[in-house]
């Protein structure tokens, strides 16, 4: 359920309360009225051509941490 | 591609399969429900399960909005098309659902009623601005993460007074459903329906946040993971559950945090709150009815209500005899239990949902997993 | 009085439309003949004006194929639908090892149907077959009333010439053979979608749509004994390798990473969620041969500008059940089945 993709934000209309995104090279506009503050370089997850959320790399950087480490600690 | 190869790499799924085989004690097993179908494609596409060991089975929930849409709702969607000149704007997963009297959406467009396949519904209120002497309607499904996309929409067309454009509105809530489950008689007295834990929807849940997880976790004694849904993220949450299983925990852990927070996207869940209300109960297809598990439009954008534009007449609609969707949705029973299942209902031929819609366990099993044990000897003898 | 009739104005070319007379057989018919499809195709043959061509065939088996082109969008990026029909059929006579010589051409068009598409399609059509090294030799057209035909209509057959010694069919797969692909998949099946209405989005992706002939020439002079040959046109590379397997009563093993793929066309997919696989590609064959001379064809293979990208990308093995399996890149396995239906973006 639920296909939703990150994306980068290539540009943003304020005025229009839309943004262009790039996934792979393939460029899609995309609706902001779901969020607060677009940036550019902002990675949102994309889905019926919304955008739902951003991605946070900080916690994407952890999460990939967790996977390789899981090998080496038993437990949360 | 960012985000999305890190998160398939081969050789974390080697050290996450040898940490779960490691942990999964031999002398029990482990049914993980993952409600999501999201997460059931990914399962099947990647062959995680050929990762995990023989005690940890995967359960496949009712997380397919199509597939438990009952079939009286796309009745009165083609009825509504064929009697009323509208153009109806819908998502492609619904096209080829099969209704009653064999009839699809599919079919009656090929008859002649105008369906259109959008991407968006920014597609569909561009087709209302550009046929200003056409009713449109759109045909919302989906569960929280598709839901501010039509409350949007909604707004956009009473911000532009647009007369001529309005939503069919089938959007359900995921976690009345998951405590439909979890209040089943099989899963709550007779103990047919295994399930030792959950891993939560991953897009539902960066609208709605994990708050309203909490509930079920303490409720009803299972520990949920809010899990990503890349391959990577589905077999770390499964390690979590796995842990918290051992350990007699049962609380509510957040895999998906690159996305998912507490509390959500709280804009987002405004602009639901502005254009909908619950229905008091609503009829899911497997599930039954079940309360406050549904949007309908509010009163005050009453004129994007295609149900008040139009006179639809509620359609009861009987699943197909023979047909185990319901029981197959929660859990009850596989794709194989299912007298229908290959038989006469496949993906070219679906008789139910389960089947025709790419994430419902039927089509998954049979694009997927239907021949594993033979698959299984065959790649042994290759 | 013959030479007074003859002077009508000339075809309206820019701004003209089809009509009924056009298709006719009468005076109209046969002035757009000679003023568009010979004036474009121009050739010895056609210019003899009969209603069949004869010429000599050399030794060898002939072949002969036809498709019906009923494409819609009728010009995307990459291409259209006359350059298409060329393309295809050159190929699905190709695929048989076959050098492919001549052409016919139907033409199916709707009333109202702009002549100054239809002069752009024909003009493709032309140089498709020039580039292809085929001749049209013969054609024939007809007009429906409007709302009974989707603009243009085309409808090829091929005939070809296969040579001593090369014998390939779809039943010749053995367990053992390694599997190549000529290069990247899916590129022809994003490129309509990202034309089609309501599907916008910016790709730099064209179809691939191409004339293969030249590449299995090369192929079948460097390899004669490969034992299968087919394009993965609608329904994509699953679809026509379980063709393959089933005709033959093999299975399949592939190997995801091995898959040749444009990140666009990848990233294309992960948006609208659809399964590469099963995507058309109308400028890419696949090819089975024994192991021992695999490398043998990838190198032919590479050498050829259309088969840059080739990779070996699995191999035949036995399997009662005919499946075709893949092991993803992330290390379980799959099945990969046949299609139902065509592959539709989805939200769930």
């Amino acid at each position: 359920m639920c296909l939703a993709i990150p994306a980068r934000v290539v540009t943003v209309d304020r005025d229009d309360g839309t943004a262009v995104v790039s996934l792979g090279g393939v460029k899609k506009e995309v609706s902001t009225a779901l969020l607060e503050d677009v940036a550019v370089d902002d990675y949102v997850l994309i889905h019926v051509g919304f955008a739902l959320h951003k991605i946070d790399p900080v916690e994407a950087e952890r999460t990939l941490a967790l996977f390789a480490q899981a090998g080496l600690v038993g437990g949360p | 591609m960012k985000y999305i190869d890190e998160f398939r790499q081969h050789d974390l799924a080697r050290t996450l399969a040898d940490a779960i085989a490691r942990e999964a004690r031999p002398d029990r097993s482990y049914h993980l429900m993952e409600f999501c179908g999201g997460h059931t494609h990914a399962i099947f596409r990647y062959g995680v399960q050929d990762l995990m060991p023989a005690n940890v089975t995967f359960v496949h929930g009712p997380g397919c909005p199509v597939c438990v849409l009952p079939v009286g709702r796309i009745d009165q969607a083609i009825r509504l098309v064929e009697r009323h000149d509208v153009i109806l704007c819908t998502y492609g997963d619904l096209l080829r659902v099969p209704a009653s009297g064999r009839k699809s959406l599919l079919k009656a467009k090929a008859a002649g009623a105008d369906v259109r396949m959008v991407y968006s519904t920014t597609d569909a209120l561009k087709i209302a601005r550009d046929n200003p002497g056409r009713e449109v309607v759109f045909f919302a499904i989906g569960f929280e993460t598709t839901t501010p996309p039509s409350a949007v929409a909604v707004k956009q067309a009473h911000a532009e007074g647009l007369k001529n454009f309005s939503i069919f509105s089938n959007h359900l809530l995921t976690p009345a459903a998951i405590q439909n489950i979890l209040e089943s008689p099989e899963v709550r007295e007779l103990g047919s329906v295994r399930i030792d834990g959950f891993f939560g929807p991953s897009h539902v849940s960066s609208i709605i946040g994990t708050q309203p997880y909490e509930f079920f976790a303490e409720e009803f004694q299972r520990p949920v993971v809010i899990a990503g849904f890349e391959p990577l993220d589905v077999m770390q949450s499964a390690l979590m559950l796995i842990r918290q299983i051992n350990e007699g925990r049962h609380e509510v852990e957040n895999e998906y945090t690159r996305v998912v927070t507490r509390e959500g996207n709280v804009k987002a869940k405004a602009l639901v709150a502005e254009v909908f209300e619950l229905r008091r109960s609503f009829e899911w297809r497997g599930l039954g009815t079940v309360p406050y598990s549904a949007f309908k439009v509010k009163e005050s954008y009453a004129g994007f209500d295609c149900e008040r534009r139009f006179d639809m007449p509620a359609v009861a609609a009987a699943d197909n005899k023979g047909c185990e969707c319901p029981a197959i949705l929660r859990g009850a029973k596989r794709p194989t239990d299912c007298k229908l299942f290959a038989t006469v209902c496949t993906p070219d031929n679906p008789l139910g949902s389960c089947m025709v819609s790419s994430e419902g366990a039927c089509a998954a099993y049979w694009s997927y997993g239907r021949f594993r044990g033979a698959a299984k000897n065959s790649a042994e003898r290759a | 009085m013959s030479a007074k009739l003859k002077s009508l104005h000339r075809l309206d070319l820019r701004s003209g439309h089809v009509d009924m007379s056009h298709g006719s057989g009468g005076r109209a018919a046969s002035q757009l003949i000679e003023e568009l499809f010979v004036r474009h195709f121009d050739n010895e043959l056609l210019g003899q004006r009969n209603d069949q061509a004869a010429f000599d065939v050399g030794a060898g088996r002939m072949v002969m194929s036809v498709d019906a082109h009923v494409i819609s969008p009728i010009f995307f990026p990459g291409g259209d639908i006359g350059s298409l029909a060329v393309h295809g059929t050159v190929n699905d006579v190709a695929m048989s090892g076959a050098r492919p010589l001549y052409l016919s051409a139907a033409f199916i068009l709707e009333e109202g149907y702009p002549l100054a598409d239809l002069d752009r399609i024909v003009a493709s059509m032309a140089r498709a077959a020039r580039e292809a090294g085929v001749t049209i030799v013969t054609g024939d057209t007809k007009v429906v009333e409007r709302g009974k035909g989707d603009g243009v209509f085309i409808t090829t057959t091929g005939v070809g010439i296969v040579p001593e010694g090369v014998y390939i069919s779809g039943d010749r797969a053995r367990p053992g053979d390694a599997i190549l692909v000529s290069g990247t998949l899916g590129d022809h099946g994003v490129a309509i979608m990202s034309s089609r209405e309501n599907l916008q989005f910016e790709t730099t992706i064209q179809s691939d749509s191409a004339p293969l002939n030249a590449l299995v020439a090369d192929m079948v002079a460097a390899v004669p004994d490969i034992h299968c040959m087919r394009d993965p046109t609608r329904g994509g590379l699953a679809t026509t390798l379980n063709e393959l397997a089933r005709q033959s009563g093999v299975g399949m093993m592939l190997r995801e990473s091995a898959i040749p793929m444009r990140e666009e066309v990848a990233a294309a997919c992960e948006l609208l969620g659809l399964d590469p696989l099963y995507l058309a590609n109308e400028g890419k064959l696949i090819a089975i041969c024994p192991l021992d001379k695999a490398e043998r064809l990838l190198d032919t293979m590479r050498a050829h500008p259309l088969g840059a990208n080739s990779a070996i990308i699995g191999e035949v093995v036995e399997d009662p059940y005919a499946l075709v399996q893949m092991e993803t890149r992330f290390g379980g396995s799959r099945v990969v089945d046949w299609l139902a239906g065509d592959p539709l973006p989805r939200i769930c």
